[in-house]
């Protein structure tokens, strides 16, 4: 569980420093009036979605680093045979990387107001997503035409629901990206698309910090760590 | 996972609430059924809650029946016997306190106490509660599924839970099980995105976070442990179900089931414990912090004063939340472990204490010479501190590796964990349903039914679990469905069993009689008013009670001061409201 206490720990220092601008010290009994300006605790300027889209990551990334816990906690007992890294994810991996600076460059073009390059870089992204998932899918063709299937060994058990999850959460964005693409390409840039492309940057670049992180789990190069955290638990 | 901003992210916020959009029912059917008002889904939530908590009950009924009374009901068999304590503690722990505290409470009086017109993602709101009733409608099939529900207990440890051995566990049962519980979390994270952002900024202008209400902080600290804890739950539901359904590993060692040996093997049990503990003890305060928060609004309302030490209750309510998650292993001391670990983890416990003490002192401090009403609010709020500060002394006990270890398996842990967790919040659900019921329907509830439900309860639910701890100590065995022929289970703990039963069903037919009165006093009730209890905080303030779509009228509320001025010397009245300038009465001001 060492990873998901990492994560919390994480989480904990954001909501202290968050907390520590809320005037949590002040003495509301004798603080009466009106208290209009911004900053002593009251909303912040960020827009609620964002809000709630930085705390659904919060909830998702939870979810990761317990898959993580739980594969560290397993990995390494007398049944476990790594499962090799199929080349091809290496291309998928490129895929998602495409994507992610493709959408920081639609978030660039869409804030100096530039509508047509943005619109290109949408679709971009959009299709190298759906490479990159594509490619999940031939990856995990790859592996099971090889003799790794899913319930021979927990390493294999691990990749296909790790990976698989990590696949939904994509498809989940990319419901979000085409409806934002969509509206892209059907009027001038307003406001809320603007924000809609800002939010799917943000959700994009997470994804792909969650992929590389699971990446190098499976590709061995995390043994390290997982050696460091065994040790600190026994 | 379901993407949340899909569907949020047409509407910016604009920097003042008063322009938000309001989404407008056209119809009965998008006005009460597929309803985006908070309100609305609070009262669904609350309702479906109410009823598969009925559920409950009953299962608690038949279960004493069998514990009293061993072998007169042929109908109960060890099966089914598991099957009821299974569902039992599964719905009464997760599909009716989480539900009623965070879907319910929270829909109804986040939006209301922070002055705000709705929850700032009304539709995923409203998915929120569709797909808490799939869950629970998942959960309540498996009564009709071949081979009945789950009998796996309510921690659901592999192996046992899907082997053939436990009812359910080749069949339906846990399939059904596993299958609503990822329903339940995916419906609550999107109504908990809710309660978080609109308590972050759905906030009226004044409302800073040092000037909201208890109750608010208790809901939406729980809410923050919930989002964090619930994918410990989730990941160990679907690593199970692929132990299940497609012969994997996670959690199956090698086992011989039925003089055959299975395919699977190595899987660890142990890291499924880790998992469902990691959510299971954040849930005790998922459970207990929106009542610490909602007991406090009562008591200083009903008390007529300020609450003692509010900052100081901020304080705790975070701070319980954040130990709360590194203490789960204290549920783990009979699977055996490193004793440091061991010794770290009760230390972590009981250094919860320290906060959870200077709650129940500041609770105690506000009620000191106050001008104490003995409404049914209050009665349940005392009822409350008395039962959680003895079901939290037990607790010290258990929280030591010597002394949980002799105890884990006897009746002294039920006879904790229900006097903590089940009684102890329960007290505050009705007490906060007497209290806020006025403000959802219009009416009071019937004092006279309300005085009878409230002390067959109370002193009910003492005579049901006092004695267990005794049965406990005598080391009366948990989960054994009759107790046979033992040497040193006396004749009198036989008595005392049967003693016991016959105050749970007396217990339970009092809660009969609350349903009645709720529905009783809809139409028979006397008129509330807007504001019955003279208190200040916003929902009392609304211009319409009740409060109609969008809450407040032409404008929102501006807020003036804390949640909790009683009592004020100078003022017009024992209570000043949050949104009211000055001191009332002739001095008033103009409010401008």
């Amino acid at each position: 569980m060492s990873v998901m206490l990492l994560f919390l720990a994480a989480i904990a220092a954001i909501i202290i420093w968050w907390m520590a601008q809320q005037r949590l010290t002040s003495r509301p009994w004798l603080e009466v009036g009106h208290l209009g300006q911004p900053g002593g605790g009251e909303r912040s300027p960020i827009p609620a979605v964002k809000i709630g889209l930085y705390v659904f990551l919060a909830v998702v990334g939870a979810l990761f680093s317990l898959f993580i816990s739980a594969y560290l906690m397993r990995v390494g007992t007398p049944d476990w045979w790594s499962t090799p890294i199929p080349r091809l994810l290496w291309l998928n991996t490129a895929m998602l990387i495409v994507s992610s600076a493709a959408m920081q460059w639609a978030k660039t073009e869409a804030e100096r107001g530039r509508d047509d390059p943005m619109r290109t870089a949408l679709l971009a992204a959009l299709a190298t997503a759906i490479l990159f998932l594509t490619g999940q899918v031939f990856a995990w063709r790859e592996l099971t035409q090889a003799g790794y299937v899913l319930a021979d060994n927990p390493a294999n058990s691990f990749f296909y629901v790790i990976t698989g999850m990590h696949g939904l959460h994509i498809l989940g964005g990319l419901v979000a990206l085409g409806r934002t693409t969509v509206k892209a390409w059907s009027a001038p840039a307003s406001r809320s698309l603007r924000l809609s492309v800002d939010l799917c940057a943000v959700y994009w670049h997470f994804m792909l910090a969650v992929w590389l992180i699971l990446f190098a789990l499976f590709a061995g190069w995390a043994n390290d760590f997982a050696d460091l955290c065994r040790q600190l638990l026994t | 996972m379901v993407d949340i901003r899909s569907d949020a992210s047409e509407a910016i916020p604009p920097s003042e609430v008063e322009d938000v959009e309001l989404y407008h029912p056209k119809s009965w059917w998008t006005k009460y059924v597929f309803s985006q008002d908070a309100k609305i889904i609070a009262i669904q939530y609350s309702m479906t809650a109410t009823a598969i908590g009925m559920v409950a009950l009953v299962l608690s009924w038949l279960m004493r029946l069998q514990l009293g009374f061993p072998g007169t009901f042929d109908f109960i068999d060890a099966d089914h016997y598991y099957q009821f304590i299974t569902m039992h503690g599964m719905i009464m722990v997760i599909y009716l306190l989480t539900a009623l505290f965070l879907g319910g409470f929270g829909n109804y009086l986040i939006p209301l106490m922070v002055g705000a017109r709705d929850m700032v993602f009304p539709y995923a709101n409203m998915l929120s509660y569709w797909l808490y009733l799939l869950a629970v409608l998942v959960l309540a099939a498996g009564f009709f599924a071949p081979g009945g529900p789950t009998g796996a207990g309510w921690t659901l440890y592999p192996p046992q839970a899907i082997l053939s051995g436990t009812p359910g566990g080749k069949d339906w049962g846990i399939l059904l099980m596993l299958f609503s519980l990822i329903l339940f979390i995916i419906g609550f994270t999107m109504g908990g995105l809710n309660y978080v952002v609109t308590v972050l900024q759905g906030r009226a202008r004044g409302m800073t976070l040092m000037r909201m209400p208890l109750t608010i902080w208790g809901i939406f600290t729980a809410t923050v442990m919930a989002l964090l804890a619930f994918p410990a739950l989730f990941v160990a539901a679907v690593m199970m179900l692929f132990d299940r359904l497609l012969g994997t590993s996670f959690f199956m060692p090698a086992i011989v089931e039925m003089g055959e040996q299975l395919q699977q093997g190595g899987g660890s049990p142990i890291l499924f414990q880790h998992l469902f503990w990691f959510f299971g003890h954040p849930e005790v305060y998922i459970v207990a912090l929106p009542a610490f928060g909602i007991v406090s609004d009562l008591i200083s309302t009903h008390a007529r004063k300020n609450i003692f030490g509010y900052r100081m209750m901020v304080w705790a309510i975070v701070i319980i939340g954040a130990l709360s998650f590194i203490v789960w292993a204290h549920h783990m001391y009979v699977s055996g472990m490193n004793p440091k670990f061991g010794f770290f983890f009760a230390t972590t416990t009981l250094i919860i204490a320290v906060p959870t003490a200077i709650k129940v002192y500041n609770w105690v401090l506000t009620l000191w010479r106050g001008d104490i009403h003995l409404s049914l609010p209050m009665l349940f709020a005392l009822a409350f501190i008395v039962t959680f500060v003895n079901g939290g002394l037990t607790g010290l006990f258990l929280g030591n590796v010597v002394v949980d270890v002799p105890l884990s398996d006897t009746m002294f842990v039920v006879a904790h964990f229900h006097m903590v967790m089940g009684v102890a919040p329960i007290l505050v659900i009705f007490g906060a349903i007497y209290h806020w019921y006025p403000k959802v329907t219009g009416r009071m509830l019937n004092e006279a039914m309300g005085q009878i439900h409230f002390w067959v309860t109370f002193l009910g639910a003492y005579l049901i679990f006092f004695p267990m701890h005794y049965l406990g100590l005598l080391g009366i065995p948990r989960r054994y469905h009759e107790l046979g022929e033992t040497a040193f289970i006396p004749e009198s703990a036989h008595t005392l069993n049967a003693f016991i039963s016959v105050m749970a069903l007396t217990v339970g037919a009092a809660q009969i009689l609350f349903l009645f009165n709720l529905v009783w006093s809809l139409k028979k009730g006397r008129e509330a008013g807007g504001n019955p209890w003279r208190a200040t905080t916003l929902e009392w303030q609304t211009p319409q009670t009740p409060p109609a779509h969008g809450n407040w009228g032409k404008e929102l509320p501006i807020v003036y001061r804390w949640a909790y001025d009683y009592s004020v010397p100078g003022a017009a009245e024992d209570f000043i409201p949050q949104n009211q300038p000055g001191l009332g009465g002739p001095t008033r001001e103009a409010a401008s």
